[in-house]
Formats: structure tokens, C-alpha cells, sequence
């Protein structure tokens, strides 16, 4: 069972008590945008095989909005944090790069 | 290619079983074919073989990074239905459903098609009001479906319990001429149907890359060296999105896992299809015995073949409380298998940015029951650049021109 450790309240939380809120950091568009800028916005998402970063609410327990890094081919978790942010911490992201020395980085 | 027959088996019988031929060939990569599909599952073969029987186009190479069928094709429950909303969903599902009735007897194989009808359980009034749109739906789409009385249900299943005190069954979707299929003998049927016409089904030959020049597709770099190919059909589930990114197009889809789960063998209890949505679980018997048991999708990305322990106690628990007598059995095995979800859950069959690359993908958690009518779409897109009337309305550009074919809420969990 996939398990994360909700920034707000501590709690290492089970997967049953959290609901996954697909990719984070998403750039939004509003009016006067483009069809293929909506089109980006609302449909295309980030499907990585390896990293990815994601929302996830803690909806059986504090109830709030956080971000989590993780594998999508290893299910490890890399690390949570909160969701005031435009994008994940840069000590995270260095850890990650740390272990995946492959990996792209964020984008 | 030996026909399958009686008389086949006679005659083999006669002579030790020494004169059985392999169902299908296993070749060595040409370097140029004129159709490359890749993925050699279902829908993969299923092109294959109706650009050969319906186009006549056979210079095609299949290529399979696993072994053939062992992705979704393998995986599934192997229910085959077409009671759905939308008028294209319903077509292309129906198409499939009635290939099925005749595919033994057009493959020469025995895909062990059994029609014993599909009911989908209504246990909120909501569902009883969106199930009989439904049925009013089919009926004007001319996919045979009824509204039936929980009465009628259980004496179609009489092992279920239409009094629990949370869910009472208040009716059903029932689907007659739905049913299921042995799913690996569709598509090892298709396999030998194909390899029969002089196509090249080529297993463990992953592709690597995409080379494409002004934007037509060229060849694809694979783990067996270079393919030249004029048309290039992906027909992946699972890893659409990182193929087309090898291509460089992107598509509206994410990749989640979806689980399923076998019962220890029992005596004949249930001769239908079972499902039961609002309580997330689903249910039918093979003819090994087993139950066959199907429950949802994770809510998060994941590549991982692996399905999660809290789904399979949440489904087991809601199909002890709809057939209380299963409530001893034990569990026998439990499998994952990666399927890619779009938007609006509706797949996507028809052109790509480049020109001479067509796509197949995003069945989500209904690709079985589509193969069929999956294939002959596809052959007709690929054979001809444009998709013909099944696949029209499941272009890429819905998605930009918010043209949705929504079966999001008709499929919702169990599809």
C-alpha cells in the first residue's frame, strides 16, 4: 500500500485515507487563450515512466491539499510538501537527482 | 495453414499427434514492410488481420516488446458488452460484439465466445434512472438491451442476495447477447489468422525510437535493429503515451492499473455476467470453475503490472454482501494490468501529427470487448488515411475541439 506522510499534519498516511489529485504544478489558462492552450491545460497531462509529482488530498484525516514525488515504475516515494508552491522544493528535487542521476529533472 | 476439425483431430489422433503444424510463425525482421502495427496484442492483431482480409494489404510486420497477448489481452475478465450511451461508443462496441458471435468460425479457432448476457445491477435510484436512459439509448441505436425487475434477477442469478439492507438491487441493465470469451484464444486465433496471410509477428523487439523526416514517419529503431515501414499503426495500451512521445506528439491520457482476481474452482453457480458498479465490483464463472472477479482502477499513476490489496478487500467485500455465499471461498490468484484513460474515457483511433502514423489507444478499462470492431476501425484508417464512420468521432482532435464522446459516467469503475 502506498503510503505518504501528509505535510501539514505529520501523519504517515495510507493510501485508503488519501485521494491522488493527478499532476501538480499545472500552468492555467483562462480566457482569451488559445484551443490548443486549453486543450494542454484541461487534457494533457504528465505520464512519466519514473518521477512524477503529484497532488494529493488527505481527505480521512486533516483534509488539506499537498504535493508528493514519487515513482510511477517503483512506487517509491521521494517526498511530500505542502501545496503553497509553483514548483517542488529544490532540495528534493536534488535528492532525486542524487538517486536517478538519468532522470531529466523537472520541467 | 491446416484447418482446424473434427476430422483434424481424428487424423492426428491416428498418428500420435505428430502432424501438428505451430499456430503461428516466428520470424526475423524484413527491413521494410509496408504497414508496421505496433503491439501484437488484441487490437494490434486484430488490425493486422482485417488490413489483410479486408484490404488485402499483407506485407505487415506485428511487433511485441513482451510476448503476444501477454499485456491487457491477458489480463482482462473477459466480458464482451455494448450496452453504452453515446451513439459512437455503442457502434464501434456493437460492431465488436457481433464479430465475436462469428469469430471461431472466421478465425478457424475457438475463442470460446459464450453469450450468456451481462446484467448491470441499479442499487440507488440514480443508477435505476441512468440505466433505463441507457436502455432507451440502445434501443434507438439498435443494441438489444432491456430494464429488468430485481424479480428477473434473481431468477437469473439466484445465488444473489436483492434485500442487502445497504444496496437492495432495485433492477437491472440486462445485455443478452453479451458475454465473455477465452481471451487469450482471441488472440492467438488472430495470431494464426495472420501469420496464415504471410505477416510477420515478431515477439520480444521493443522500439526504442521513432524516425520520422518533415514529419512522415520513416522507420522505428527496435531492440532487433532498424524497420522501415510506410505506415506505422501504435496499437499500445499502457504505454501509448510514452510511444508517442517517442514520436513527438503528446496525448490527453494517463496510465493507471486496474486489478483483477480469480476465485478457487467451484461448481456452476452463476451463469451470467454479474456487475455491480455502484459497490465497485463485478463478477462471472469461468468454465475452469473460477470466479472471475474485477474490481476498480488505482487513482494514481503507475506503470507497476501490480494490483493493490485495499481494492481487492473493498471489491470481495461488496460481492460478499451481493452473493453471501461466496463469503467462504478462497482467493486464488490476483493480477494487474496498465491501461491508459483519456479524458473522457472514450479511446482513440485516427491520425497523428505525422502524416503516415496512425494511433490506436486509450481503451482504459474496456479494451477487450473491443477488439474486434477496434481492428476493423483501424485497418479501415490505416488502409485508407482517414478513419471511416466507426472511427470518426474518436480523433485527437476532439480534444481540442471539446467534440467528447463522455462515457465517463456510463463507465465510471467496472467496464
Amino acid at each position: 500500500m502506498l503510503i505518504l506522510e501528509c505535510p501539514y499534519c505529520g501523519v504517515m498516511a495510507d493510501e485508503t485515507d488519501l485521494h491522488g489529485g493527478g499532476e501538480a504544478h499545472l500552468k492555467r489558462f483562462g480566457p482569451g487563450s488559445s484551443d490548443d492552450e486549453f486543450e494542454t491545460y484541461l487534457f494533457h497531462r504528465k505520464n512519466p515512466k519514473g518521477v512524477h509529482f503529484e497532488r494529493w488530498r488527505h481527505v480521512s484525516g486533516c483534509g488539506k491539499w499537498f504535493h508528493a514525488a514519487r515513482n510511477t515504475m517503483t512506487l517509491e516515494v521521494y517526498g511530500t510538501y505542502p501545496a503553497q508552491t509553483y514548483e517542488p522544493p529544490k532540495e528534493l528535487v536534488a535528492k532525486i537527482k542524487k538517486k536517478h542521476p538519468e532522470w531529466g529533472g523537472y520541467e | 495453414m491446416r484447418r482446424y476439425s473434427a476430422f483434424a483431430i481424428a487424423r492426428e489422433a491416428a498418428r500420435y499427434h505428430t502432424g501438428w503444424e505451430r499456430a503461428w510463425k516466428s520470424p526475423k525482421p524484413k527491413k521494410k514492410y509496408d504497414v508496421v502495427i505496433v503491439g501484437a496484442g488484441g487490437h494490434g492483431l486484430a488490425t493486422a488481420y482485417y488490413l489483410g482480409k479486408n484490404f488485402g494489404i499483407t506485407n505487415v510486420a506485428i511487433i511485441e516488446k513482451g510476448w503476444l497477448g501477454g499485456g491487457n489481452t491477458g489480463r482482462n475478465t473477459t466480458i464482451i458488452r455494448s450496452n453504452y450511451l453515446q451513439d459512437p461508443s455503442a457502434a464501434i462496441y456493437e460492431k465488436a460484439r457481433s464479430l465475436y458471435e462469428t469469430m471461431s468460425q472466421d478465425l478457424n479457432y475457438n475463442v470460446m465466445f459464450s453469450p450468456r448476457g451481462v446484467m448491470m445491477l441499479a442499487q440507488t435510484e440514480h443508477e435505476v434512472r441512468g440505466y433505463e436512459r441507457t436502455a432507451h439509448a440502445n434501443a434507438l441505436q439498435g443494441v438489444k438491451t432491456e430494464f429488468i425487475s430485481p424479480q428477473r434477477v434473481k431468477e437469473l442469478v439466484p445465488i444473489m442476495n436483492i434485500n442487502g439492507p445497504r444496496y437492495p438491487v432495485l433492477g437491472a441493465l440486462w445485455q443478452e447477447r453479451a458475454g465473455t470469451a477465452r481471451h487469450d484464444a482471441v488472440a492467438w486465433g488472430y495470431a494464426r489468422a495472420c501469420s496464415d496471410m504471410g505477416m510477420d509477428i515478431i515477439q520480444k523487439c521493443e522500439v526504442t525510437g521513432v524516425r520520422s523526416e518533415n514529419g512522415v514517419v520513416k522507420g522505428v529503431d527496435t531492440t532487433l535493429g532498424q524497420i522501415d515501414c510506410d505506415k506505422l499503426a501504435m496499437v499500445v495500451a499502457g504505454n501509448a503515451g510514452h510511444l508517442a512521445d517517442m514520436a513527438g506528439f503528446r496525448l490527453p491520457m494517463e496510465s493507471v492499473a486496474l486489478q483483477a482476481l480469480v476465485s478457487e474452482p467451484i461448481k456452476p453457480c452463476i451463469d451470467v455476467v454479474v456487475m455491480a458498479n455502484t459497490v465497485h465490483g463485478y463478477m462471472s464463472q469461468s468454465d475452469k470453475g473460477e470466479l472471475v472477479i474485477g474490481g476498480g482502477t488505482d487513482g494514481f499513476n503507475n506503470y507497476t503490472q501490480r494490483g493493490s490489496f485495499h481494492h481487492v478487500e473493498e471489491t470481495v467485500r461488496a460481492l460478499v454482501e451481493t452473493f453471501p455465499i461466496i463469503s467462504r471461498l478462497k482467493m486464488l490468484r490476483q493480477w494487474g494490468g496498465i491501461v491508459d484513460v483519456t479524458g473522457d474515457r472514450s479511446p482513440i483511433i485516427g491520425k497523428t501529427p505525422l502524416g503516415n502514423c496512425f494511433i490506436n489507444c486509450g481503451w482504459g478499462t474496456g479494451g477487450f470487448k473491443s477488439i474486434p470492431g477496434s481492428g476493423w476501425a483501424m485497418a479501415e484508417t490505416v488502409a485508407k488515411g482517414e478513419p471511416g464512420s466507426l472511427a470518426a468521432e474518436f480523433g485527437l482532435d476532439r480534444f481540442t475541439e471539446g467534440r467528447f464522446i463522455d462515457e465517463s459516467v456510463a463507465a465510471g469503475v467496472a467496464h
